[in-house]
C-alpha cells in the first residue's frame, strides 16, 4: 500500500536536492547531449563518472539507483540484442540468414545500452531529488519566455503539478480498491492475458470514478479560494541561484566541453 | 473461527526513509461467536492488523525471519510469530488464501467506493463468482444474492437491474456489504463501518451487524474510533495505539480507564465522561457505558439518595 514507487522524491538532504530546480532541468538536458554527443568510451566514461559523482553527492543509496535500470533492463537488452544481430558491419564473427554478428555490431549495441542506462540513471535522478513541487516551478520558469507567444505557461505548470501530486493518491486508491476486490476473491495474477486485463475491471472502473470525484472535489476547492490563474501570483518559495548551482554549472559546462574535444581529438577507442 | 495472533509485527518500505513500524509484537485472541471491536488512534495500526486476518497482507516470504532466530550469545531467542484464522496458518506459505479469504469477509472503510458493476446484482454476485469452484447457474446466483440484499435490508426485484451508482449513499453502502457476505463468510470484518454517515444511518447500519452476527457469520470484528459505537455493540475491545495492544477488556471495564484512553488522544464514551464527572462530585454510578443501564442506574442513584436531590446529580 504504502511502497515507494520508482522516479519518487527521495526526501535526505543533500548537496544534489538544495540545487536550484532549473539548473537541475538544465543540467539534465545537457547531460543527454553530452551522453548523445560522445562517440567514443573516453566520453562516454566520462558521463558515467559525472553520474557517480552525482549520486553520491545527492546520498542517494546505490541499490535505489540501480532499482531505476531495472525497470528498462528488457528495453536494453532487447534493443542490444537487435543491434547485435542486425547492426551488419566489416568483421564477421556468425553469420546466419539476415542475422550477422560482427565487431562493431557488439561494439555498437555496448554503446548504445550504456547510453540507455545513463539516460535513465540521470532522469530519475532528478525526480528523487527534486520534490514534485519545485519541478513545476522550474519548468514554470523556464518556459517564461513562452508566454510571449500566447501559451498558458502556469496553467500548464499547474496541470503537471496536479498531475505529480495525485500520482501517489492514486497509487493508494488503486491498492485499496485491489485489496476490496481481493478480499472478495478477485484474481488478478493467473491467466492469460485476455482474462487478465479483464480482471483489471473491477480496479479501473472505481478508480476513474474516484479520480473525477477528485478532480470535482479540488475544482470546487479552488473555486471557493478565488483561484483565478496565474496573473499577479506570487510564489510562497523563490527560486534562486547560490554558489552550489554555479559549481554545478560548470560541471555540466565542463563535461559538455571535455565531450567534444574528446570526439574531435581522441579517436580510438571507437 | 477462532483467531490467534502472536507477536505479530508488521513494517512498511522496510529499510527506506519512509520505514514505518505499523505493528509491533500484537499478541491478541478473537474468539468464535465474538463481536469484537479494535479501537485506536490513526496511525495505530489497527487497520494494517486486520487486513493480515485475510491475507492481503502477507507475513514477508522471507519466513526465516518469523521462525525463532537463533539468539545471540547472552540473548533470549526471539519468540515465534502465530497467526492463525481458525485451521489457516497464516505463516504458512502454503495456505490456501482464496479458501481463507471465503471465510473471512472484509468490508473496507467506505466500501461503496468499490463499486464497479453495470447492476446491483452482478456486483453483489461477483465475489459469489470468484469463490465458486463451478459455475453456478443463473438461479442459484440470484437465490444467493436476494438472500444476501435481504439481509442488509434491500429489495432484489426493486434493486437487482439498476446500476449501483444510482443509488442514495446509505443503500450504495449496503449493497456493498451484501457483496462481501453473499459467500456467507464465518467472520466478518468491518473498517470503521459507519464512517461519514448521519446518526441515523449509523444506528441502522449497527443494527445491521447486529442481524449480521445473529443470523448470517459467526465472528465480527469492527475496527473503529467511535467509543460509544463500541461501548454500545461489542463483546470486547482491544485497544490499540503505536502498534501494539494496550489492552484488551469487556467494554465495561474498559472505560474505567477512562483516563489513560484520554492520554492515548482516545475519546471515551459520553457515559464514561459523565461518570467520571459524577466521581468527582463522590458519587459512584457502576454502570457498563449503554445509555439505557447509564440512565436507569443515574435514576436508582437519584431515588436511593432524596436528599442530595436529583437536580445536582
Amino acid at each position: 500500500m504504502k511502497d515507494v514507487s520508482f522516479g519518487q522524491f527521495y526526501p535526505v538532504d543533500s548537496f544534489v536536492h538544495r540545487l536550484d530546480p532549473r539548473l537541475k532541468i538544465l543540467f539534465l538536458i545537457a547531460y543527454i547531449v553530452a551522453i548523445f554527443l560522445a562517440t567514443n568510451f573516453y566520453g562516454l566514461a566520462a558521463c558515467a563518472a559525472v553520474l557517480l559523482l552525482t549520486v553520491v553527492a545527492a546520498h542517494i543509496p546505490l541499490g535505489k539507483v540501480l532499482r531505476a535500470v531495472r525497470g528498462v533492463t528488457f528495453l536494453v537488452l532487447f534493443t542490444a540484442a537487435l543491434n547485435v544481430l542486425f547492426y551488419g558491419g566489416e568483421t564477421v564473427y556468425w553469420e546466419w540468414g539476415i542475422f550477422c554478428v560482427s565487431f562493431e555490431g557488439i561494439i555498437f549495441s555496448v554503446f548504445l545500452a550504456l547510453r540507455l542506462v545513463l539516460l535513465v540513471v540521470c532522469s530519475s535522478l532528478l525526480t528523487y531529488t527534486t520534490t514534485p513541487v519545485s519541478l513545476t516551478d522550474g519548468v514554470e520558469s523556464l518556459l517564461t519566455p513562452l508566454k510571449w507567444i500566447r501559451l498558458p505557461i502556469h496553467e500548464l505548470a499547474l496541470v503537471m503539478s496536479i498531475a505529480l501530486r495525485f500520482i501517489p493518491i492514486l497509487t493508494d486508491e488503486t491498492q485499496r480498491i485491489r485489496n476490496a476486490q481481493m478480499a472478495r476473491g478477485a484474481d488478478f495474477e493467473s491467466g492469460g492475458i485476455i482474462k487478465k486485463v479483464k480482471a483489471t475491471i473491477p480496479i479501473l472502473v472505481p478508480l476513474l470514478l474516484s479520480a473525477f470525484r477528485r478532480a470535482d472535489e479540488l475544482g470546487d476547492a479552488m473555486d471557493a479560494r478565488c483561484y483565478t490563474g496565474g496573473k499577479h501570483r506570487t510564489k510562497y518559495k523563490k527560486l534562486r541561484f547560490t554558489w552550489r548551482d554555479a559549481v554545478a554549472f560548470l560541471v555540466g559546462a565542463a563535461l559538455v566541453t571535455g565531450v567534444v574535444l574528446m570526439r574531435i581529438y581522441l579517436s580510438a577507442p571507437y | 473461527m477462532r483467531i490467534v495472533a502472536e507477536h505479530l509485527s508488521y513494517t512498511y518500505n522496510a529499510k527506506s526513509p519512509f520505514e514505518t513500524a505499523a505493528l509491533k509484537d500484537v499478541s491478541l485472541t478473537i474468539e468464535e461467536g465474538e463481536f469484537f471491536g479494535i479501537i485506536g488512534h490513526t496511525g495505530s495500526g489497527k487497520s494494517t492488523f486486520v487486513q493480515h486476518l485475510n491475507g492481503l497482507l502477507r507475513l514477508p516470504s522471507s519466513m526465516k525471519k518469523y521462525r525463532p532466530k537463533k539468539p545471540k550469545k547472552g540473548q533470549a531467542p526471539l519468540p515465534a510469530t502465530v497467526l492463525k484464522v481458525g485451521d489457516f496458518d497464516l505463516t504458512d506459505k502454503k495456505t490456501n488464501f482464496r479458501a481463507l479469504r471465503r471465510s473471512v469477509g472484509m468490508v473496507f472503510q467506505y466500501p461503496e467506493y468499490q463499486l464497479f458493476a453495470e447492476t446491483v446484482r452482478d456486483d453483489v454476485a461477483f465475489g459469489l463468482k470468484n469463490f465458486s469452484e463451478e459455475k453456478l447457474t443463473d438461479e442459484e446466483l440470484d437465490s444467493a444474492v436476494r438472500a444476501a440484499l435481504e439481509v442488509v435490508g434491500l429489495d432484489f426485484d426493486e434493486l437487482k437491474d439498476k446500476s449501483p451508482f444510482e443509488l442514495s449513499g446509505g443503500q450504495k453502502r449496503r449493497v456493498a456489504i451484501a457483496g462481501v457476505i453473499v459467500t456467507r463468510p464465518e467472520v466478518l470484518v468491518l473498517d470503521e463501518p459507519a464512517a461519514g454517515l448521519d446518526p441515523l444511518g449509523k444506528r441502522e447500519i449497527m443494527e445491521l451487524l447486529h442481524r449480521l452476527h445473529r443470523e448470517w457469520c459467526k465472528t465480527v470484528v469492527i475496527v473503529s474510533h467511535d467509543m460509544d459505537e463500541i461501548s454500545e455493540n461489542c463483546t470486547r475491545a482491544a485497544v490499540f495505539a503505536d502498534g501494539r495492544v494496550e489492552c484488551v477488556l469487556p467494554p465495561r471495564e474498559l472505560f474505567r480507564h477512562a483516563q489513560r484512553l484520554t492520554e492515548l488522544g482516545l475519546d471515551v464514551p459520553l457515559t464514561a465522561k459523565l461518570c467520571a464527572l459524577l466521581q468527582e462530585r463522590g458519587i459512584e454510578i457502576d454502570c457498563d457505558f449503554t445509555v439505557q443501564d447509564f440512565c436507569a442506574k443515574v435514576l436508582d442513584y437519584a431515588r436511593s439518595h432524596p436528599k442530595q436531590g436529583g437536580g445536582r446529580a
